[in-house]
């Protein structure tokens, strides 16, 4: 693949100009990429169905019905019902407003800590760098899944206590990551010119460092937000999620399961729901690095 | 050399130390009270019970200790493979664990393969497939299979293997069919994650001199493929090993739940349902100890494998 956009390499910063021609160009290449556009549509879909889930839907996701009950998907209900004939895409659409809700919890928790481990980390180096590295290597060693079948027995079950386990599971990645593009730009020219011209440390490292270490860690949140959903889908799937009748995605899709034999869509639609989503941020990840490079 | 691997092992040792001392500052420290977990598990009332009751019980499992001399308690314990009684079942842990790491182990192993072979394979036809589409198509198929929650995969599976043809059970432990559709879905995610580092090997490697000079000498481009390709991309990629075994550990837990197998994954899924910390900190650690070994066997071999990394730089952390 060929790098149509390229990277002012100078010692000043980029002129304004040069920034917004830059900034057309990625979005005139992004315009191009048919999947690229699906895949955010879809992305953006589903944010705004967790924190509005009424714009998209008619039903109330806890009423139940029983004469409408195991309907199969048609045009009245679009996943079809349960067995107790409650809207199953309504249902879905309020899941996500509990497991995007958790995602952003257990990504902020992976952001704030694993950034700051890692920028203290790739900052100050030496002794400073060794010791929170080797944590890093400790939590690594530790299968994320298990790490967090830990923290939810010491916490409990419910959204808050999966979302801190799922959090806590990506900072080392988080970590290595910003430590990594830190160390990479503090030799660069700039930050010696910068620290020449007589900027203190903190300066070089928020205006200077910083804003040009982020890409890689960006892209890296994205794909987390994927690993993370299936985190948290896959420990509420298993019982540690919030108590019914609330449902995450995975205790939906874990309920249906039941019913598999003769209700395949309880389970199934649900989980391809997932899916997409996850594809998805896994693609707008890959475009990103893609750009990026 | 000798110092490499005495460096390596002890290294291995100390990661591991710390791995379990984190899992039990995790479970002891945090504000639960597995005392009053585990009566409200069994149903008990705290206030039904006499303070001299009480006490006997905490004594019995050793939690009228501090946290100090239980960690030291349980320490040393380990090391000579006792991981405690269970709160539950009031059995030793490593007898629980004993009575089912057998069809873990058989369900992990078998997985591992698979999502070897599948990953390569992939990666192979991926990068050795002209057509573009088609090769279009191989190189996205890791990402996708990465996308669908595990779950997710062996409820498809159920439901069109077992309930549409009938060809596996959908359930159980015993025998080569039941393990079929388990082995299947640990080895989508593995071999989907392996196939993704492999093809990005791959493309680097065809991009060496070498590559050019065998197909200038006249080797056909199949020949070039398997032999001058496939070992030098292989390499990178075994690092990979602990990551894929890792994973295959891992998912037993989702996928013994959902197949009902019994196995460790499903007493770990059972343990923190009914919050038995003992057994929690046992299946952590046994994990933790599985992903230790082989990075270790691993990062020991590779200077063999390769000789352009000399050992002591490089592999070290």
């Amino acid at each position: 693949m060929t790098a149509q956009v390229v990277e002012p390499v100078v010692v000043d910063a980029p002129t304004e100009t040069r920034e917004i021609s830059g900034l057309r160009a990625t979005t005139a290449q992004l315009i191009r990429r048919p999947l690229f556009l699906i895949a955010a549509a879809w992305v953006a879909f589903v944010l705004i169905s967790a924190f509005r889930p009424g714009w998209f839907t008619g039903y109330d996701p806890y009423a139940t019905d029983p004469a409408a009950a195991m309907l199969p998907p048609g045009a009245d209900h679009l996943f079809g019902t349960d067995i107790y004939g409650r809207d199953l895409w309504s249902r879905v659409l309020h899941g996500s407003a509990l497991t995007i809700r958790a995602t952003l919890i257990a990504l902020g928790i992976a952001g704030v800590a694993g950034l700051g481990l890692g920028i203290v980390s790739g900052f100050f180096a030496g002794i400073t760098d060794s010791i929170l590295m080797r944590f890093v290597d400790v939590l690594l060693a530790i299968p994320g899944l298990l790490l967090a079948l830990s923290i939810v027995t010491a916490l409990g079950y419910g959204t808050l206590p999966v979302a801190v386990a799922v959090g806590v599971g990506i900072v080392p990645g988080f970590a290595r990551t910003t430590r990594a593009e830190v160390l990479r730009v503090k030799t660069l020219p700039y930050v010696e010119a910068a620290r020449a011209g007589g900027a203190s440390w903190a300066r070089v490292l928020l205006r200077h460092i910083l804003p040009n270490a982020w890409g890689p860690v960006a892209v890296l949140a994205v794909l987390d937000a994927g690993v993370a959903i299936i985190a948290i889908a896959s420990l509420s799937f298993l019982g540690f999620g919030a108590a019914p009748p609330a449902a995450e995605w995975g205790t939906l899709i874990a309920d249906g399961r039941n019913y598999l034999i003769t209700s395949w869509w309880l389970s199934l639609l649900p989980g391809v729901f997932v899916a997409l989503l996850v594809l998805s941020l896994n693609h707008l990840s890959k475009t990103f690095q893609e750009l990026s490079r | 050399m000798t110092r490499y691997v005495v460096g390596r092992v002890l290294q291995a040792a100390v990661v591991l130390w710390a791995a379990y001392t984190l899992t039990f500052a995790i479970l002891y420290l945090l504000p639960s009270d597995p005392m009053q977990l585990q009566l409200a598990a069994a149903g008990v009332q705290e206030d039904s019970l006499t303070p001299e009751q009480l006490a006997g019980m905490k004594a019995a499992f050793g939690l009228d200790r501090s946290v100090g001399a239980q960690y030291w308690h349980h320490l040393t314990g380990v090391l000579h493979g006792d991981f405690g009684i269970s709160l539950t079942t009031r059995q030793p842990v490593t007898d629980l664990i004993g009575a089912r790491i057998g069809p873990t182990l058989q369900l992990s192993a078998a997985a591992a393969v698979t999502a070897l072979l599948f990953g390569s394979v992939l990666a192979y036809l991926a990068t050795f497939v002209r057509l573009g589409p088609l090769r279009v198509l191989l190189t996205r198929l890791p990402a996708v299979g990465a996308s669908f929650p595990q779950f997710f995969i062996a409820l498809f599976l159920i439901q069109f293997f077992s309930f549409q043809l009938g060809w596996f059970p959908a359930t159980g432990t015993e025998g080569i069919a039941a393990l079929v559709m388990p082995v299947l879905t640990i080895a989508v995610l593995a071999s989907s994650v392996l196939a993704q580092v492999l093809i990005k090997s791959f493309d680097e490697t065809l991009r060496q001199p070498y590559i050019v000079t065998a197909r200038a000498k006249g080797l056909s481009r199949s020949a070039v493929h398997l032999k001058h390709a496939l070992r030098n991309a292989a390499l990178p990629a075994m690092t990979l090993l602990g990551v894929i075994i890792g994973t295959a550990v891992t998912s037993s837990i989702v996928t013994e739940t959902v197949f009902t197998r019994e196995g460790v994954g499903r007493l770990a899924q059972e343990a923190v349902l009914s919050q038995d910390v003992p057994v929690v900190l046992a299946v952590v650690t046994l994990a933790a100890t599985v992903f230790v070994l082989v990075n270790l066997i691993v990062d020991l071999l590779y200077p063999l494998l390769d000789p352009r990394i000399t050992a002591g730089e490089g592999t070290l952390l």
